[in-house]
């Protein structure tokens, strides 16, 4: 579904991924840890098409009704569409706009895109309020602005929910770990669960491995000086866990 | 984040921009008495008006321009003006709006206004303004039918002076500043209303403002009275050529509210803005002042700034009444080399008045925001009641936004509060919405209306639909 081969990238003049190999296949959940300051955060919004991130060299390759394209062409809101997406590490505030309203125009812009029609505003509430049962969020989260106000726990719960609603094929999960305490973690964790399907990938961005108890991955793998420098399965996190990044550093 | 994205800047897709040729009848530049009679004569005025006018002349004399508003733009030559500048062919007001000059009509075609009976929008009465001169109005004999009187100002003074008499700067006097008064000695048309005891009026009111001609400043002057109990809704809209040179537009508009009354009036205010290096557009220096005379009272002003390269504009008022309220709900949007300093003053006179001030700013590329405010309660204003919320939004890193709140308080029994911000509109929050599946157009749209939507709900919906585009395009175009 993804490959990316020997990718370059610059940030503010600094070359931060330096020639990382990195493949995804559907069903899978890959676990991406390493140190900070090591690339995990560039590598996920590279992907979903930040602007200001400066491809140097080398390509990042998704399937597309059976063909691969080359993201770099395509407008983030385009690879949106095409299933693709980031939960943010730090969610964003929208100010005036409710979460209802938000989500409803994303996923009609995305239903419009694959020509599909739209669902009527009732059915379409309906339909947030039982997603919004997997991460344990109530009805009065819809009206509120988006991210606006909340907790840093609520924010990344809300990721979660919009995720469960845009129903991607790809999903890049930045840090969403980070902040938050054991039951909220639980909740973001089994949402996140739920979502595990065979046409549908995971990606977890990550610094500890705390997380991978709760989401375990298929392949975990450790980016250290811009690329992946080890690949293995779930028992690499408990030995990053053991003995800590120094290694790759 | 390096933010060289945001700013580029404006395509000059101006769609008003455009000018009409037509052969007009001008007065030559200059200011002085003769000018002044010139324009008098022209309008068939009465001796006491043009007494006023000369009268208010010779006070602007004695005046100087003021520079305590946060804008820069160079000295205006006030004899380098034409005061008046009015199409030749068919201006008579016996004759049908049918009968007009052709390139008139469709003027104001192109600019969205029908005026002919047939293609007319439904529901508003339109006066339309073309540089010095009101050169129809529709729907008249509608209003007539309930008494509401709606016409140029210029007729007014000739049909009902008592009324002309009694309110013309009943609110703002011909002394109140250097350009009232200078607008009190040339002002050229406007429009007029009265709204008769107890009518609700069945129509919205609506006035067309458009400069044309070049190097000719338009001195547009309104005056809308809604007498006892009675109740009125006003649109306002303004369109100029795109010029190298500045036009100036100093208006005066005065409400006045009687006993019950409630005046609800809108703008949205699309001036020429200059190209995007800051060559020409509009010097918008307008006052605009209602006056709740009467108790319970209430008179509104919902302005939607996104045009004019200088904006100096408060409309406020004057809460006169017991238990009378104000209100100033407001967007301003500044983009490229614009200035804006803009805000109201809220005077509150009569027991239990209340008042109540939106302002939303939004500022892009180089250009300067300003909200400037004055909050007064006077000794006799028991149980007087302020709420104050000022939000800024900055596009880009070299755009600037400011608020100036001034608040005064004569009664200790007064509650004022007052809220404000200041937001970025970043790429970050474009690319959260984007990387949902939202389009770059439909994003701004979102951003914006969440900010805004605080004051577009109290425009009239096809006034709100109509700013919410114009605000978007203008972002869009700021934000690349």
């Amino acid at each position: 579904m993804l490959k990316i081969s020997d990718l370059h990238v610059r940030v503010d003049g600094k070359d931060v991924l330096k020639g990382l190999n990195f493949n995804v296949k559907a069903g899978e959940v890959h676990a991406i840890m390493g140190p900070n300051g090591s690339g995990k955060s560039t590598l996920s919004k590279v992907i979903a098409g930040y602007p200001g991130y400066e491809i140097i060299s080398g390509s990042i390759q998704y399937e597309i009704n059976g063909n691969y394209q080359n993201l770099s062409e395509l407008e983030p809101d385009i690879r949106a569409k095409e299933g693709i997406f980031l939960a943010f590490q730090y969610p964003v505030e929208v100010p005036g706009v409710s979460n209802l309203i938000f989500l409803r125009s994303a996923f009609n812009a995305i239903c419009k895109h694959h020509g599909i029609a739209e669902m009527s505003e009732d059915k379409f509430t309906k339909f947030v309020q039982e997603k919004a049962k997997l991460v344990e969020m109530s009805d009065e989260f819809f009206e509120r602005s988006v991210n606006e106000g909340f907790s840093g726990g609520e924010k990344k719960r809300n990721e979660i929910l919009q995720m469960a609603v845009l129903s991607p094929r790809l999903a890049l999960l930045d840090e969403t770990d980070s902040g938050l305490d054991i039951d909220a973690l639980k909740i973001v964790a089994s949402g996140v669960n739920k979502m595990r399907a065979p046409d549908r990938a995971v990606v977890l961005v990550t610094h500890y491995q705390r997380l991978l108890n709760f989401i375990v991955p298929d392949y975990v793998h450790v980016l250290a000086g811009g690329r992946i420098v080890r690949s293995g399965g779930r028992e690499l996190a408990i030995e990053l866990e053991q003995k800590g990044y120094n290694a790759y550093l | 984040m390096s933010d060289t994205p945001i700013s580029s800047q404006l395509n000059n897709d101006y769609k008003f921009g455009f000018t009409t040729e037509i052969e007009t009848e001008a007065a030559p530049k200059g200011l002085n008495e003769g000018i002044i009679q010139f324009i008098s004569k022209k309008k068939n005025e009465p001796e006491w008006m043009l007494a006023r006018r000369l009268k208010a002349f010779q006070q602007w004399q004695k005046m100087t321009e003021p520079t305590w508003a946060n804008v820069h733009y160079p000295k205006i030559n006030f004899q380098d003006i034409c005061y008046f500048s009015a199409p030749k062919k068919n201006i008579n007001k016996d004759k049908k709006l049918e009968d007009l000059d052709p390139e008139l009509l469709k003027t104001f075609e192109r600019l969205g206004i029908p005026l002919t009976e047939q293609k007319r929008i439904s529901g508003v009465a339109i006066d339309a303004v073309f540089d010095s001169v009101s050169i129809g109005t529709t729907n008249q004999e509608a209003l007539e039918k309930v008494g509401v009187i709606f016409c140029s100002i210029s007729e007014a003074i000739q049909k009902y002076p008592e009324l002309v008499k009694k309110y013309f700067g009943s609110v703002v006097p011909y002394a109140d500043n250097f350009y009232a008064s200078l607008n009190a000695a040339v002002f050229t048309d406007g429009s007029f209303c009265y709204i008769p005891e107890g009518v609700r009026c069945p129509l919205d009111l609506s006035t067309y403002f458009r400069i044309n001609a070049k190097d000719t400043g338009q001195f547009e002057r309104t005056l809308l009275i809604a007498d006892k109990g009675s109740y009125v809704n006003y649109l306002e809209g303004c369109t100029a050529p795109m010029r190298d040179e500045n036009q100036l537009h100093a208006a005066v508009v005065e409400l006045v509210a009687l006993e019950n009354a409630e005046i609800r009036y809108s703008t949205v205010q699309n001036w020429y803005t200059g190209d995007k290096e800051g060559r020409g557009g509009v010097y918008n220096f307008v006052t605009k002042r209602g006056k709740c005379v009467g108790k319970n009272s209430k008179i509104s002003w919902t302005q939607v700034e996104s045009g004019s390269a200088i904006t100096w504009k408060y409309p406020s008022v004057i809460l006169q009444g017991d238990n009378s309220s104000g209100a100033f709900y407001s967007v301003a949007l500044t983009h490229d080399y614009m200035q804006a300093d803009t805000g109201t003053k809220m005077i509150h006179i009569g027991k239990n008045t209340k008042s109540t001030i939106l302002s939303k700013g939004i500022s892009a590329g180089h250009s300067s925001n300003s909200y400037r405010g004055l909050v007064k309660v006077m000794p006799s204003a028991e149980g007087a009641r302020n709420y104050t919320q000022c939000d800024s939004m900055l596009v880009g890193s070299r755009a600037k936004a400011s608020t100036f709140p001034h608040v005064e308080s004569k009664n200790k029994s007064a509650t004022i509060e007052h809220e404000a911000s200041t937001s970025r509109l970043s790429e970050d929050q474009l690319f959260y919405l984007q990387s949902r599946g939202l389009g770059k157009e439909q994003a701004i749209s979102l951003l914006v209306n969440g900010f805004c939507k605080d004051v577009f709900k109290h425009l009239p919906l096809e006034f709100s639909v109509e700013a919410v585009k114009l605000i978007e395009m203008k972002l869009e175009n700021s934000i690349g």
